[in-house]
């Protein structure tokens, strides 16, 4: 059935049924921001339902990335494919998810330009529920993303020898590192102007972020300044927990520094993000 | 007057060197339907986000129900409902969705958001496409999801920012018939509209405004009447003397007479209704029948172009960029 024809078939807007929705003077009490972060979470699950395509950056990438390096690079790197593929696989899983984070900040301009954030930020709800909202249903893009690269792994030959637990563990800290991470795109894409620069600019941090790191390769090879810099980068540290983990030791220091920047990520961007969000023109 | 439901004072937002709005005071009674009226670019939209608590004013002060919009933000949202120009309503999602949704948001448990959602797509017409994507709506039933949406919680004072903006007449007809129910129902309703019809029809009061100011104010037989007293139309029983009634109205009434889209037919504005009679008088004397003629209350389109010295539906220049 086409528009057209539904709306023919539909009757127009009748005075007395308008009369009894204006007339309910229902007025419910403000939920609180648990519940409305959950709704707006509810939100982005039922766009992942209805446009499922979305879901292409969660599944295509990480099979991508792990069946290219595997393959091409694994035997030059490493000596032989399954070798590298015990190596790169936590990487990769790393890479996977820092990858969707990007898609909170499109999905968020997209709202934005479109119109409907106004009618959210009109709403007498908790302001940043949006925004976390939207977060909470991301969690559920990390987990798919992250199922499809250790399912992809086991089959092609991945030893897994961390157990349920580093499993568990590593996917529970990707999860912390990804949301917390996602307020650096959610504030970009409060400032940029469009969907498409936000894609832009969301690569160019993105590239040198995963790439300038331990995912792909043990920086031991690289030039001293280059390693100093892999060393800040919170990836690198990110990627060593989620190794360990996946291959049975359990590096605390190495965890106590993803939170930490975990918790400084979103303790710089997530205020830059809601000042902006308040003022948004 | 009644108790006002909107009182503005010097109410200004710049935008880098773009003076959206500059300085607008506005006092709107509770009840009834205010338009404000003005071309593309005009600041309506502006003006209607900061009163809404999305944008804050760079200056003057702005009372929507007796909050204050900046101090008391959350008093206001509570209590408006805005329908943006745009999509207001998340396309991916169906109708029933969206409305769940905002029912949620609302304070509304599951069970009754969704007979809340159910009720508003009878009201509107739309129970059958309650489960369809808002992207396959058609534009009247997507401006109507968009009202629908922010009726939720009955709100005491709804912006509609352009709603008929698009649509065809069946459809502003539909959505004109929306504003007078919610009227009906002791709503006070602030619209905007670049239609000068639109205001003319629905709007107790209009507020006209052009490069963010305020150029004039009042209902609409005020804003004709301080224009002049309207135009003559004349209708000729032969085309072909339709030169020479011009040269004899032009000559009686002092203003040139102007011919119609019909070729028997012209009309001239008038400053002086005296001097009509006198004119008619003056074409029988000339041997020329007339079959018609008629007195016309000025049209709005004539009032903004005496008060703005540009038409109301031309965009102006600096918006180009
Ligand atoms: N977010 C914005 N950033 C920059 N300029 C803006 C913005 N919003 C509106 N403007 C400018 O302010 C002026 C008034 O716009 P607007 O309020 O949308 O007018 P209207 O709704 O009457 O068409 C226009 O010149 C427009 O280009
Ligand atoms: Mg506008």
């Amino acid at each position: 059935m086409n528009a057209t024809s539904a709306e023919q078939a539909s009757a127009p807007v009748t005075e007395d049924a308008l009369r009894t929705v204006l007339l309910a003077g229902e007025r419910p009490s403000r939920p609180g921001p648990v519940l409305t972060s959950l709704t707006f979470g509810w939100r982005a699950l039922l766009k992942i339902k209805h446009v499922p395509e979305q879901l292409v950056d969660v599944t295509m990438f990480p099979i991508m990335f792990t069946l290219m390096f595997t393959y091409l690079f694994g035997g030059a790197l490493a000596g032989s494919t399954q070798e590298y593929l015990q190596f790169l696989l936590p990487g990769i899983l790393v890479q996977a998810n820092v990858m969707i984070t990007m898609n909170t900040g499109i999905t968020l301009n997209t709202d934005i330009q479109k119109g409907v954030f106004d009618r959210f930020r009109s709403l007498p709800v908790w302001r940043p529920s949006p925004l976390v909202g939207a977060l909470l249903g991301d969690l559920v893009r990390y987990s798919i993303g992250s199922t499809i690269v250790i399912t992809l792994g086991l089959v092609l030959g991945f030893r897994q020898e961390g157990g349920a637990v580093g499993v568990v563990l590593s996917v529970v800290l990707l999860l912390v590192f990804s949301f917390c991470l996602s307020w650096l795109w959610t504030m970009l894409s409060l400032i940029l102007r469009t969907p498409n620069s936000v894609a832009g600019v969301s690569m160019t941090v993105m590239f040198p972020l995963t790439f300038v790191s331990n995912i792909f390769v043990d920086p031991k090879t690289m030039p001293g300044w280059l390693q100093a810099v892999i060393e800040v980068n919170p990836i690198t540290h990110l990627a060593t927990v989620v190794r360990g983990l996946m291959h049975g030791s359990v590096p605390a220091g190495e965890i106590g520094w993803v939170l930490v920047s975990s918790v400084l990520l979103v303790a710089v961007f997530g205020p830059i993000t809601m000042v902006l969000y308040r003022n948004k023109k | 007057m009644g108790e006002l439901a909107i009182e503005t004072r010097g109410l200004k937002k710049s935008f880098g060197k773009t003076h959206a709005v500059a300085g607008v005071d506005l006092a709107v009674s509770a009840g009834g339907v205010y338009g404000v009226l003005g071309p593309n670019g005009a600041g309506k939209t502006t003006a209607i986000r900061m009163l809404a608590t999305l944008l804050r004013p760079d200056a003057g002060e702005a009372q929507v129900l007796g909050y204050d919009v900046v101090r008391d933000a959350r008093a206001v949202r509570s209590r408006v409902g805005l329908t943006g120009q745009f999509a207001s309503v998340d396309e991916d999602l169906t109708g029933v969705e969206n409305l769940l949704l905002l029912a949620r948001l609302r304070g509304y448990s599951r069970r009754r958001g969704r007979e809340r959602a159910a009720d508003l797509l009878d009201a509107f017409g739309l129970a059958e496409a309650a489960d369809r994507q808002v992207k396959k709506y058609s534009g009247g039933m997507r401006r109507r999801i968009d009202i629908a949406a922010s009726l939720v919680v009955t709100p005491e004072l709804i912006f509609l920012d352009e709603p008929t903006t698009g649509l065809d007449p069946r459809n502003r007809n539909q959505v004109w018939e929306i504003v007078r129910g919610m009227v009906a129902e002791g709503a006070t309703v602030l619209l905007t509209t670049q239609y000068l019809d639109e205001a003319d029809q629905l709007a107790d009061r209009i507020a006209v405004i052009d490069h963010g100011k305020v150029i004039a104010e009042g209902s609409s037989g005020e804003l004709k009447a301080s224009v002049g007293a309207g135009s003559l139309h004349v209708r000729l029983r032969a085309p072909e003397q339709r030169a020479e009634a011009e040269r004899v109205l032009a000559g009686v009434l002092e203003v040139p007479a102007e011919p119609s889209a019909d070729p028997a037919a012209l009309s001239a504005r008038i400053s002086d209704p005296e001097r009509v009679a006198r004119s008619l008088a003056e074409l029988s004397r000339s041997g020329i029948d007339v079959t018609e003629f008629a007195l016309g209350q000025p049209s709005l389109d004539e009032v903004f172009l005496a008060l703005t010295g540009h038409d109301a539906e031309e965009t102006p220049e600096e918006d180009a960029a």
